[in-house]
């Protein structure tokens, strides 16, 4: 019974150094010097390891802050809020683009997909432009109805920023939906329809439970990028709306308080790890078999 | 035990099914998809509690047919009624149809009673009327046992039944089947043919339309069959006599192997006529035939003579009529037959032959027989025989239609 294992190690003993492992060495001496460096760093500093004993109390004190928990709370309504309407609009768009023909909604298809590739701040910039207070909506409302101040002004509230990340973010939870609509089969919904369903207990009975695997890898995915969104909240909610990477910001270069900026930004990156361990359990346990396609 | 309960639940639920059935009505349907028409001014009428095979090549607008009864395609012209009900314009979901298809459509996250409760649900029936009415009809296809499976759990025989079960459960007037027995292998085929030969004597009042490539299938269930081409009806006519007396070439080959000899109908009418049809005599080359006359085949004029490969004998009976001779091809044992093709060209007058070489006919003549214990060699001389009520004449219009 024994006798295998005593062998197994001579073997891997007697074994010459396999010269193939060291391919190894340079992406993780990139990754060491480049990302873990930086984040033991960080995590060192939110512990306080400049000359003190390491402790928690920076992290007491920040999180005790009315800014902080604003912050959080913030990043986490506004995540939550845009993820939502993110699998609403989603769901909704791929259902037209799936299941009502019409001319060109392969090409439409296509246009959204390549909304994934552009930067998001443009979005916002774009946003500003039309919706801001001296943006083409604002200024041709005060010029057709005489108006004193802009009548639109969601733009800088959080509504804004939950707007314009849902008009990012819907292309992410799109892709993996129009993938699972292409796979439920239309004998499928043309036997449910003889039978006497009406397209809403078609939608519900028959499409949706297809497309909770892709909603739930979708839903998650744009929580975790929304939970990180920076560049729109810059843009946008700069003025009253605070998340924590924006928080990191501001007290790490106007503030230079780093130890505040890095307590919140270990904060930040607990929320999106265990949003991204979410993820990935939902993709394993719905997605098995559509792994491929989220 | 087990086919008492089948029966018993068979009987309510074709208790419900016993009211007058609703026949379906096609008056000439056009479907076009794209500018292409895929069914050109499609008339047929199948009647209360019949079954209707409608059969063709692929492409010949069989399935666009069967579509357009459950509404998923639209006509661009003409109307169709299921029972008294101009359907045309009514959206699928309204026209109270069972519906079974070729790869099954089971509802993949619902289980097996789920699935067959689905049409009771978006009908809005009561819990306990549902529940009795899945049990039924689970029963009706021996699939009791298999309610909490998940159709991913079954094989494929078992959610061909679950897809029937499914269908009957809203007790349709009329259930369009497509092709539900072609993703089945040869077996489970032919014991689901009986099974739904066996849901149909359960359910006399139950209007079928079956869509079929396979003959055998359309032959073994159907009270009638259409047979279809290029978006057309080519003939249509009950099961029987569709096979028997096919009245052109298409559906005569189509339906079952058939043997087309080009011959001529003779002027002097030597013709008799008998109890069941007016017979004809023709001439193949130099040989004299009787066969039974068609419309449309008038004295002196060219035609078809259509026998059936089985319907050709070796064994000389006491008053031959129809004698043939030819040289033997090829001789190839199936087990419980022999397949046996003989060339006639040989033993045809100069005339004929002259024919032959024009690709009109075929001087090729295929027979089928129980095993024979000492079968021809390819290369002998044989004589066949066949009876003139076995043999029809088809138009040869119609060969060129």
């Amino acid at each position: 019974m024994h006798s295998p294992a005593p062998k197994a190690a001579s073997a891997t003993l007697a074994r010459p150094v396999d010269l193939t492992t060291l391919w190894i060495a340079p992406p993780l001496l990139v990754l060491g010097g480049l990302f873990f460096y930086p984040l033991v760093l960080i995590l060192g500093q939110s512990l306080g390891s400049d000359g003190s004993a390491l402790s928690l109390r920076f992290y007491a004190q920040v999180l005790a802050t009315p800014l902080f928990q604003g912050a959080l709370l913030h990043t986490i309504v506004i995540a939550v809020a845009s993820s939502v309407g993110c699998l609403t609009l989603g769901f909704v768009m791929a259902l037209v683009l799936s299941f009502v023909p019409f001319p060109g909604a392969r090409g439409i298809a296509r246009l959204i997909d390549t909304f994934i590739a552009l930067p998001t701040f443009l979005v916002a910039l774009a946003f500003t432009f039309i919706y801001g207070s001296a943006g083409l909506l604002n200024m041709s409302l005060m010029a057709t109805f005489h108006l004193p101040l802009p009548p639109i002004d969601f733009l800088y509230s959080p509504w804004g920023v939950i707007l314009a990340e849902i008009t990012v973010y819907t292309p992410f939870v799109m892709r993996p939906l129009l993938a699972s609509f292409s796979l439920i089969e239309p004998a499928q919904i043309e036997v449910a329809s003889s039978l006497g369903a009406g397209p809403w207990r078609i939608i519900r009975q028959i499409i949706l439970p297809a497309a909770i695997p892709a909603l739930l890898a979708g839903g998650s995915l744009c929580l975790l990028l929304t939970v990180n969104e920076f560049g729109i909240v810059l843009f946008i909610g700069a003025k009253g709306v605070i998340t924590l990477p924006l928080l990191v910001y501001d007290k790490a270069i106007q503030e230079f308080d780093y130890t505040t900026a890095c307590v919140i930004a270990m904060v930040n990156i607990a929320l999106s790890l265990s949003l991204y361990s979410l993820y990935r359990l939902v993709v394993a346990r719905f997605g098995g078999r559509n792994a491929g396609l989220v | 035990m087990a086919s008492d309960l089948a029966l018993d639940s068979a009987r309510s639920v074709a208790r419900s099914a016993r009211e007058p059935g609703s026949g379906i009505c096609f008056e000439d349907v056009t479907v076009a998809y794209k500018g292409t028409v895929v069914l050109e001014r499609f008339s047929l009428t199948v009647a209360p509690g019949e079954i209707m095979a409608i059969i063709g090549p692929s492409g010949s607008g069989k399935t666009t047919a069967l579509r357009a009864v459950a509404g998923f395609v639209r006509p661009v012209s003409g109307r169709i009624q299921i029972g008294e009900r101009d359907v045309t314009d009514l959206p699928p979901y309204e026209r109270d149809l069972g519906m079974v298809v070729q790869n099954y459509a089971l509802f993949p996250h619902m289980r097996v009673d789920e699935n067959v409760a689905f049409g009771l649900r978006a009908r809005k029936e009561a819990d306990t009327t549902v529940y009795g009415r899945v049990q039924e009809c689970l029963r009706m296809v021996g699939m009791l046992n298999y309610a909490r499976r998940y159709p991913r759990e079954l094989s494929g025989g078992q959610q061909q039944r679950v897809a029937i079960a499914r269908a009957l459960a809203i007790r349709p007037r009329v259930l369009l089947l497509d092709e539900p027995l072609s993703a089945l292998d040869a077996q489970i085929r032919r014991s689901m043919l009986d099974e739904l030969a066996r849901l149909h004597r359960e359910l006399p009042a139950l209007t079928v339309l079956y869509v079929t490539h396979d003959q055998t299938e359309a032959l073994t269930l159907a009270d009638r069959i259409a047979i279809m081409r290029d978006g057309r009806l080519v003939a249509t006519g009950r099961s029987h006599a569709l096979y028997r007396l096919p009245t052109n070439r298409f559906a005569a080959e189509f339906l079952g192997r058939a043997n087309l000899l080009t011959v001529r109908r003779e002027a002097t009418s030597g013709a008799g006529s008998a109890s069941d049809g007016v017979f004809a005599r023709v001439r193949f080359g130099d040989v004299s035939l009787l066969a039974r006359s068609a419309e449309g085949v008038s004295a002196g004029d060219e035609c078809l003579l259509c026998i059936r490969p089985h319907d050709i004998g070796l064994q000389r009976p006491p008053a031959p009529v129809n004698a043939l001779v030819g040289t033997v091809q090829s001789v190839v044992w199936q087990g419980d037959l022999h397949n046996v093709t003989l060339d006639l060209g040989a033993d045809l007058g100069a005339d004929l032959r002259g024919d032959l070489a024009g690709d009109r006919g075929d001087s090729i003549l295929r027979l089928v027989s129980l095993p024979l214990r000492e079968p021809p060699q390819p290369g002998d001389r044989l004589e066949v025989f066949f009876a003139p009520e076995d043999a029809v004449l088809i138009p040869a219009e119609a060969a060129h239609a």
